[in-house]
């Protein structure tokens, strides 16, 4: 492995030494960037002078005898839903077009507090709607390890960002299984945290009681320092949650020997044989560890989505009121003010986004409310409860991340209810607030194209269990053949690197 | 006093009102975020991420805010309760987010009540929290608002806390509406909850009104907008109400709607009727969580509040109750007195007067007569015993009122300024001689006066005090007249 | 609007109602094809009206959190130019818009 593409713990270590420079670091991952993302499109800005002015300011700390944090010139890529100051941060939404936020996101600031280096913002399902990466205003992402297929979405770009190797790590954000669907159809590792874990200040909401900033990364324990550099309370988000941030790291090694781990019958209906297959090899290696596995039953599980697919929406209807043409973004002029409030909306927002808007308008509305939202709202308590019921015999749970591996770019976008199904998985603890991962488990049949995707499983812990999620996750990866590596490597390999240290 | 207005409506008709008010509260930041909460400014200085609703952003409660909401709940005897806030989703373009964050299901407070002057009380429905909006001007078009032209947004106002205080249909008439108004706002400025400027907006009042005949259920309301003070709050509801019993006398019906208040034609006309209403769609607001007080801060709040109008308002009428040695009976005058001397912060002067043994009737006569523009540098025990000396005989009425406008603008003690007036009192000589030069000037009065008009005693009095400047001893110059005339 | 939760539903006129309280604006075709797609989303859902949910309570929040008060205190906000700035038109200082009419 080239001594810049360390995963991003050794390669954070090697430059807090001073063994390798930021910049150099930074450079090479720029220069990755430049020649291939043109076909991947995991990128819709790339920071290239800022990143090497952070990359710069992490050298001159060292060379001071300054730490410049855990995450020193660490290169990393931000979902373009992460408020970004003075730096364009658009949603991929035309309405958002070139807009630059007076302010950064919190995690953000944690960041680079932390000496990580923003290489740049990542392509997105427009306000992240989407299970394919395929409803973002400025293209597709494409998938790294077969490039005909989607990368899932909605953090498409972050996940294909990491798994094409271009950032050890990446930050998306996952409503319903935004981090990790398409983290299992990456090959990668992505992290859905408790509700609350993360300070959610300048993500800009789809919806709110759903949404949650998590990592993407190519190791489960490089996901964990992620997760320990960005998580924690932050008083300008009022459902952040008071408590420290554990120290998941620590509990990385200590494998799953007396864990009781469930695997949940409803999340396995109707998934693909393939991704069945591993799932069982997952629990039957976790058993082969000493934990204790057993199939549970969730049974509200099952109407997960459809109370998500009334949830969402209907907060997103309300979030995305704000878009009107008045303040900040696209505007269509008109005689008057509700005119070009209409005209805006109507010429920024892509097609899925109206769809959703007005469902969730539709389910809020007069007459509707009760039927709709109020009983989903009702439906999502008994999948809290069946879920505290299933914990108090498990420890931890898991499920497939995605019914199917990655599918072909335009083979689900004439049906909507189909994509929303690619979500199937992931939706119940979305719903739930509970810590959810998904960890590259091997890889799935062999496709037209004659590659065979990755496949992810995932694993649940109650909220707050991101200790336990992490012990699990860490032992599934340990027995795992890391598709996503394979493929960087691959990559790399192929690719001429110059580098000042190595 | 609840009857006064209904003579307004023809014979067996009532009107039925509810006041919604919403009050800015006097926080040093907005509602849910830590810009400036400040009248006026320039336009967008007060603003912040939050309070433009900029993608990303999310409110954090104002504790402060929630204080003086729970500082009105309590003033207004209402239950203090777990709450919770709220989207109302609506499209404006002064409202930066395009809903307005309040209470909806759980306010803050509910269930109370406000004892008007007159002792009656006054249902409070709820009394909640939510954000205010920023402001549009209309510009260009000739100023009207349908033709071309082009609106300008200022978001200072924006997000500025605002307790919305919701009164039962208890209200009868515009007069009850306007006294209502008043002990509110009185209430909140007391308590330090707002400025109360309705000039300035920082006290705003919607009326809900419908009329019946006296005796039937409730009928259809309208809520009125835009009355921007106490005068055309009430001149907004004699119309509406009139123009409501006209209609059903002529067999029509009123429909439910909103209607705008015109001040300078001094009509209501329709704005939007029930059906075009908006659908709000309500639903719990996902970035904020529920507000449960407990207890302890509640009983802390509720120990550090100033004593309320109504509670001063008894207090000052059982110490003139207590203190009259001559056994009156008090009536609805008085009780407008005492509701007057509350209003002005005198009831501190006036208990003070009383308890150092003053003539109650005397304390009354002249805080309301001789103190209406305040009570300057007068202090408590100068003015006990201005009265004492004015009520054992030693001066006469108008002297004690010169000394008390002496007191007012010098301070000092009583004595001094007696002694120094006394000096100047008239003497009779010279009384007598300006009599006679006003009997010259005003014979015809003075014939009168003679054949018995007794009312010009008056004026003779009056002339003479002109003439002194307010020198001259009133009894002495009435005593004077009577001779004269004999 | 009548509740009409028998059929999962959205008829065209719904959709166009629906279109005008986001304030979106939708062609005819556009009204048919959402109220295709919208009501099958909805008849998905029907799967929730087998479960009994009367004694049910509502969850909006998933992580109880209660009183998360902040200190009444003024800290720097935005500065009026960056806001204005990125103003789609602005003007003295202040946000123009079209002539905004009374709601209806
Ligand atoms: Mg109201
Ligand atoms: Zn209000």
């Amino acid at each position: 492995m080239n001594a810049l593409n360390k995963p991003a713990i050794e390669l954070a270590a090697a430059i807090r030494s001073g063994e390798i420079s930021a910049v150099s670091a930074v450079e090479a991952r720029l220069s990755e960037i430049a020649t291939r993302d043109a076909e991947i499109a995991a990128f819709v800005q790339v920071l290239n002078e800022e990143a090497l002015a952070a990359a710069t300011s992490v050298d001159d700390r060292v060379a001071t005898g300054e730490d410049p944090g855990p995450l020193a010139g660490v290169p990393i890529a931000l979902k373009d839903n992460l408020c970004t100051r003075g730096i364009p941060t658009t949603c991929c939404s035309r309405i958002l077009e070139g807009w630059k936020p007076p302010y950064e996101a919190t995690v953000v600031s944690r960041l680079r507090n932390a000496g990580a280096v923003v290489v740049g913002k990542t392509n997105l399902d427009e306000f992240a709607m989407g299970s394919s990466t395929e409803n973002s205003a400025f293209g597709t992402t494409r998938n790294p390890h077969d490039l005909s297929c989607v990368p899932g979405g909605s953090s498409g770009g972050s996940a294909a960002a990491v798994a094409a190797g271009f950032t050890p790590l990446a930050l998306g954000s996952d409503t319903g299984g935004s981090i990790r669907q398409p983290a299992a159809l990456c090959g990668v590792v992505g992290v859905k945290p408790t509700y609350g874990r993360v300070s959610r200040y300048g993500l800009i909401a789809f919806a709110s009681s759903l949404d949650q900033i998590g990592p993407f990364a190519t190791s489960v324990a490089d996901a964990a320092t992620l997760l320990e550099v960005i998580g924690g309370h932050d008083p300008a988000d009022s459902t952040s949650i008071p408590e420290a941030m554990p120290s998941l790291s620590e509990c990385l090694g200590r494998g799953v020997e007396g864990m009781r781990i469930g695997l949940v019958a409803e999340l396995c209906d109707g998934v693909s044989s393939d991704v069945a297959r591993r799932v069982s090899e997952a629990s039957e290696a976790l058993a082969g560890g000493g934990a204790t596995v057993e199939e549970v039953s969730v049974p509200a599980s099952r109407f997960g989505l459809s109370a998500y697919y009334l949830i969402a929406p209907a907060e997103a209807s309300s979030n995305l009121a704000r878009y009107d043409g008045v303040r900040y973004g696209m505007r269509t002029e008109s005689s008057n003010a509700v005119e070009m409030n209409i005209a805006t909306r109507t010429a920024g927002f892509g097609e899925e986004v109206k769809r959703r808007i007005m469902l969730g308008t539709f389910a809020l509305s007069a007459g509707y409310y009760d039927a709709y939202y109020g009983k989903a709202l009702k439906v999502r308590t008994l999948i809290i409860e069946d879920f505290n019921r299933a914990y108090e015999h498990f420890d931890a749970l898991i499920a497939p991340t995605s019914p199917t591996t990655a599918f072909e770019i335009g083979s689900r976008t004439d049906d909507p209810l189909e994509m929303y199904l690619s979500d199937v998985c992931t939706v119940p603890s979305s719903l739930a607030g509970h810590p959810a991962m998904s960890v590259p488990f091997g890889s799935g049949d062999v496709n037209e194209n004659n590659i065979c995707l990755p496949v992810g499983v995932q694993v649940l812990a109650p909220a707050m269990g991101e200790e336990t999620m992490f012990r699990v996750g860490a032992f599934l990866e340990s027995v795992a053949v890391n598709v996503a590596e394979s493929v960087a490597r691959e990559a790399l390999t192929s690719e001429a690197l110059t580098s000042r240290d190595g | 006093m609840a009857d006064r207005n209904i003579a307004l409506l023809p014979e067996g008709w009532e009107a039925v009102l509810g006041l919604e008010v919403h009050a800015e509260l006097l926080t040093e930041t907005k509602l849910f975020s830590a810009s400036p909460n400040r009248f006026g400014g320039d336009p967008n200085t007060h603003i912040d991420p939050v309070s433009l609703g900029l993608p990303g952003t999310l409110p954090v409660v104002n504790r402060h805010a929630v204080e003086l909401a729970i500082r009105v709940g309590l003033s207004l005897n209402c239950d203090v309760r777990p709450s919770t806030f709220a989207r109302k989703n609506y499209f404006y373009p002064d409202m930066p987010k395009n809903y307005q964050i309040s209470q909806y299901e759980d306010p803050i407070n509910a269930d109370g009540f406000l004892e008007l002057p007159s002792g009656k009380r006054i249902g409070i429905v709820r009394a909640h929290l939510e954000e205010d909006t920023g402001k549009s001007t209309h510009v260009g078009g000739g100023g009207r608002i349908h033709e071309a032209g082009f609106s300008l947004i200022d978001y200072n106002r924006a997000g500025v806390p605002l307790i919305e205080i919701v009164s039962a249909p208890d209200l009868r008439s515009s007069d009850e509406a306007k006294e209502y108004v008043a002990e509110l706002r009185a209430i909140l400025v007391t308590i330090g909850a707002t400025d109360g400027k309705m000039e300035e907006g920082s006290l705003r009042v919607d009326a809900n009104i419908s009329v019946r005949r006296v005796g039937d259920e409730l009928g259809v309301r309208c809520e009125v907008k835009n009355v921007n003070s106490l005068r055309s709050l009430g001149r907004a509801i004699d119309y509406e109400a009139r123009r409501q019993v006209k209609l059903l006398e002529e067999g029509g019906a009123v429909t439910q709607e909103t209607r705008h208040w015109n001040e300078d034609e001094g009509k209501t006309h329709s704005l939007r009727s029930k059906e075009g209403e908006t659908d709000y769609r309500y639903f719990l607001e996902p970035d904020l969580v529920p507000l449960v007080p407990d207890e302890r801060w509640i009983e802390e709040i509720r120990g550090a509040l100033p004593t309320l109008p109504a509670e001063r308002r008894r207090r000052l009428a059982s110490a003139r109750e207590t203190a009259s040695t001559k056994g009156e009976m008090y009536g609805e005058a008085d009780l407008s007195a005492i509701a007057t001397i509350v209003a002005r912060d005198q009831d501190e002067l006036a208990l003070g007067a009383i308890s150092a043994g003053a003539d109650t009737q005397l304390v009354f006569k002249h805080i309301l007569n001789n103190l209406a523009e305040g009570t300057g540098k007068l202090d408590i025990s100068a003015f006990a015993e201005l009265l004492t000396a004015e009520a054992a005989g030693n001066i006469s009425a108008s002297q004690a009122k010169t000394i008390l406008a002496d007191l007012v603008a010098n301070g000092g003690d009583a004595a001094a300024a007696m002694e120094a007036r006394a000096s100047d009192t008239t003497d009779a000589g010279e009384l007598e001689t300006l009599l006679e030069e006003l009997i010259a000037q005003h014979s015809d009065e003075w014939q009168r006066f003679c054949e018995g008009e007794q009312k010009l005693q008056g004026f003779f009095v009056g002339q003479i005090m002109k003439a002194t400047k307010g020198r001259a001893d009133g009894q002495a110059t009435a005593k004077l007249l009577a001779q004269r005339m004999m | 609007m009548n509740e009409n939760s028998d059929s999962a539903r959205i008829s065209e006129e719904a959709v166009a109602h629906v279109a005008h309280l986001a304030r979106l604006r939708v062609t005819p075709e556009e009204q048919k094809m959402f109220s295709q797609q919208l009501s099958s989303v909805l008849g998905y859902g029907k799967a929730m009206e087998a479960l009994n949910l009367d004694d049910v309570p509502p969850t909006s929040h998933p992580y109880p959190l209660n009183n998360v008060l902040r200190d009444d205190e003024i800290s720097a906000g935005s500065s009026r130019d960056e806001v204005l700035d990125v103003a789609p038109v602005a003007q003295d200082n202040q946000f123009r818009v079209p002539p905004v009419l009374e709601q209806t």
